[in-house]
């Protein structure tokens, strides 16, 4: 009974982290057809701003500018580089980011040195919420959870619910169109890849203290975020939700089962001496995203919710 | 500052040179990474190995000799390492010290033999600063090789011999990394836990993939809720720090016993709320009893490289050691080096090392140390740093385990 709740928790609220890293992607990613490497890099900008703004005054202040500052950063280079590489195809852009986020890390290196930097929860939040089964659950994940919300609900109602987004939706799928109707589609994507980048800095807020600020933290978390934007499907926010979900959810009930093979496959005669019986099922829990990603493309290329195929 | 100091270094070598004594240059090779990922754990070495080689330069070097330590940046990879250990040979180095890395120092092991069996009268020594494989001074003994820190299962008798005195720790959970070191860390903790308190009930023995795992609190919680109140775990680098994040955060209120706790930038990484509970098996803290040199030689390295904290005083030793050797047989030359070494004793600032004879494994007084706030000497810049008691002390003799060495002695 606690394993699964303690799963369900763990599991939501690691989903939603994977959620708000990945809905920026996703929306960059149908936009221009390129798989932005240095989406991760933006998540860890996010957290070394929110660092350094919260050293300066407080958390408060970094959990709004920090994004902001990110968004900015995100939309100059969307203007000024992935623009010009743009008319030399996708491959051009597609090395472009991946030069990009060589080079963010080690600009973060100069900058902040090569250690961890001390990023910490807020004292207004750093306290055990409540306990349960004898482990206290700490009240700043699920602020965490509350922030992941607000901004999903936020990015539904503006996608859905105003001309703003769309013209975003309209633009991400017939980008001439929009052009012929008189909108301005390069500033549209400069938005869209601004905000994009903006939501992976919220992320990095509020995962860089969750977890640890170090120069690591973007190459650590690039694949999985692939991972669930393609499992997801291109273009679909409540698809990369999902993924985000399955993938939290998975991930977690994986590391609390204590079996093995063996127990699961015992009618079979496998031994749990052997060398394939004795493999636990917590150990294969990061293996499980890469899985989804090869059955994904394997039998459903589109994604969970997606309409177009990679 | 380095250049500089490398120049200091030069000049002050090319005037004892000048003065015409017929003394020679005792070069060291510091084959570890200097770039990449582990590049600041390399570099806090090889500062400290020039800070030592600076400190014995003034008083006289080794024998009447100037040491000279060079850096070689192998990045963790035991093919380059072969590569910079040629390059060394070339430069006529004849004494490797490399720490970083099993896969490193067992290359090492394996091209220092052969270099030394084809070419007699040239022969080279590795000087072992902190890779911990077991295996190296046991199976695979060689004449050529000395360790001066503590191997796994040494450090493993070591935290279970404080385990021993701790009545109140019933229930252990042991979490690693899943490879060759994870896996040996596990053995021996359930091993010598077995033997030692035979009461005590290992609640759970986890391994986790190595440098995957984002968030540790779904294994922290496993662990709270095996009812475990305390949990011995090898982990290094991110793994270490994620994991010990996470159960603080959960409110695990066991001791956390560690290897590598102590590593550069954990200490900020942990914070606050790691105080107290955070445990890590060392030979030295800056803050033990110090005698006033030893003080003014950590205070000094400490000033000099304002970046980096006092940490390998197996550096130190391995220096003093040498230095006593090559006096004890007048010589720099590695086999006389070599033969001086096996069986000798060193007082040294924290008690008597002796270099076994039988295996060339150091054995030196360890200390339990705990993450603490109310320190003289702080890491990482911060409030935080290490304290040992009298009870934290586990004696030398008492690290010393079996070996299966058969050691081969070149004729003298």
């Amino acid at each position: 009974m606690e394993t699964i709740v303690f799963s369900l928790l763990n599991g939501v609220i690691y989903g939603l982290l994977l959620f708000m890293l990945s809905s920026g992607l996703t929306l960059i990613f149908s936009m221009m057809g390129v798989l932005n490497f240095a989406h991760a890099s933006f998540y860890m900008l996010g957290a070394y701003f929110a660092y350094t703004i919260s050293e300066a005054s407080s958390f408060w202040v970094a959990l709004i500018f920090a994004p902001i500052l990110v968004g900015l950063v995100g939309a100059l280079v969307e203007k000024y580089g992935l623009r010009t590489v743009h008319v030399n195809g996708h491959v051009a852009e597609l090395l472009f980011t991946f030069g990009l986020a060589y080079l963010i890390d080690e600009v973060v290196k100069i900058i902040w040195g090569r250690n961890a930097v001390d990023y910490k929860v807020p004292e207004l939040l750093d306290f055990p919420l409540f306990e349960l089964f004898g482990a206290q659950y700490p009240a700043y994940r699920i602020f965490t959870l509350f922030v992941a919300l607000a901004m999903l609900a936020g990015l539904w109602f503006i996608l859905n619910r105003t001309r703003a987004g769309l013209i975003i939706q309209a633009a991400l799928s017939h980008p001439h169109m929009v052009g012929h109707l008189g909108h301005n589609v390069p500033r549209i994507f400069m938005t869209v890849f601004g905000v994009g980048c903006a939501l992976a800095g919220l992320a990095g807020v509020i995962g860089g203290n969750y977890l640890v600020t170090d120069p690591a933290m973007g190459v650590q978390m690039g694949p999985i975020v692939f991972v669930v934007v393609v499992v997801g499907g291109l273009g679909s926010l409540m698809g990369a939700f999902l993924a985000a979900m399955i993938l939290g959810l998975l991930q977690t009930f994986a590391v609390a089962i204590d079996a093995r093979f063996a127990d699961i496959f015992g009618w079979l005669g496998l031994d749990a001496t052997s060398e394939l019986g004795s493999i636990t099922i917590a150990s294969l829990a990061p293996m499980i995203p890469f899985l989804m990603l090869v059955l994904v493309l394997m039998i459903r290329p589109r994604g969970l919710l997606g309409d177009r195929e990679l | 500052m380095r250049l500089l100091s490398s120049a200091a270094l030069a000049a002050v070598m090319s005037v004892t040179a000048l003065s015409g004594a017929s003394a020679d240059t005792l070069k060291i090779a510091f084959i570890d990474p200097l770039s990449g990922p582990f590049g600041p754990t390399g570099q806090d070495g090889l500062n400290e190995w020039e800070y030592a080689a600076e400190q014995i330069n003034a008083k006289g070097g080794i024998n009447g000799n100037q040491v000279e330590v060079t850096g070689y940046d192998n990045k963790v990879n035991p093919k380059e390492s072969l590569v910079q250990l040629q390059k060394a040979l070339d430069n006529g180095v004849r004494y490797i010290a490399q720490g970083n890395g099993s896969s490193v120092a067992s290359a090492l092991i394996d091209a220092i033999t052969k270099h030394n069996k084809r070419n007699p009268g040239e022969e080279v020594l590795f000087l072992n600063y902190a890779a911990v494989d077991p295996s190296f001074t046991n199976d695979r003994c060689n004449f050529w090789h000395f360790r001066f820190d503590a191997d796994s299962d040494m450090k493993m008798e070591a935290i279970t011999d404080w385990v021993k005195g701790q009545e109140d720790i019933k229930k252990v959970y042991i979490i690693g990394q899943d490879y060759s070191f994870g896996k040996a860390v596990a053995a021996a903790a359930e091993k010598n836990l077995t033997e030692k308190r035979p009461d005590i009930e290992i609640v759970g023995n986890e391994l986790h993939p190595l440098g995957k795992v984002k968030d540790f609190t779904p294994y922290v919680q496993k662990i709270i809720s095996s009812g475990a109140d305390a949990m011995i775990t090898g982990n290094w680098g991110a793994d270490m720090v994620l994991l010990i994040k996470a159960a603080i955060d959960s409110g695990f209120d066991g001791k956390i016993l560690t290897y590598y706790g102590g590593s550069r930038g954990a200490a900020t990484a942990m914070g606050q709320a790691a105080v107290g509970q955070v445990m890590a098996i060392v030979e030295h803290n800056t803050n033990l009893e110090m005698s006033d040199a030893h003080a003014a030689y950590v205070d000094g390295y400490e000033a000099k490289y304002s970046e980096s904290n006092y940490y390998y005083q197996r550096i130190d030793n391995a220096m003093h050691m040498l230095a006593m050797a090559a006096e004890k047989a007048d010589s720099i030359d590695p086999v006389d080096v070599a033969f001086a070494l096996e069986g000798m004793t060193y007082e040294g600032p924290t008690g008597t090392l002796t270099m076994r004879a039988d295996n060339h494994q150091v054995l030196q007084p360890m200390f339990m140390s705990t993450f603490s706030d109310n320190v003289a000497r702080g890491v990482d810049n911060g409030p935080f740093g290490w304290v040992a008691d009298d009870a934290a002390r586990i004696e030398a003799e008492d690290t010393r385990t079996e070996t299966t060495c058969q050691m081969t002695r070149p004729s003298k």
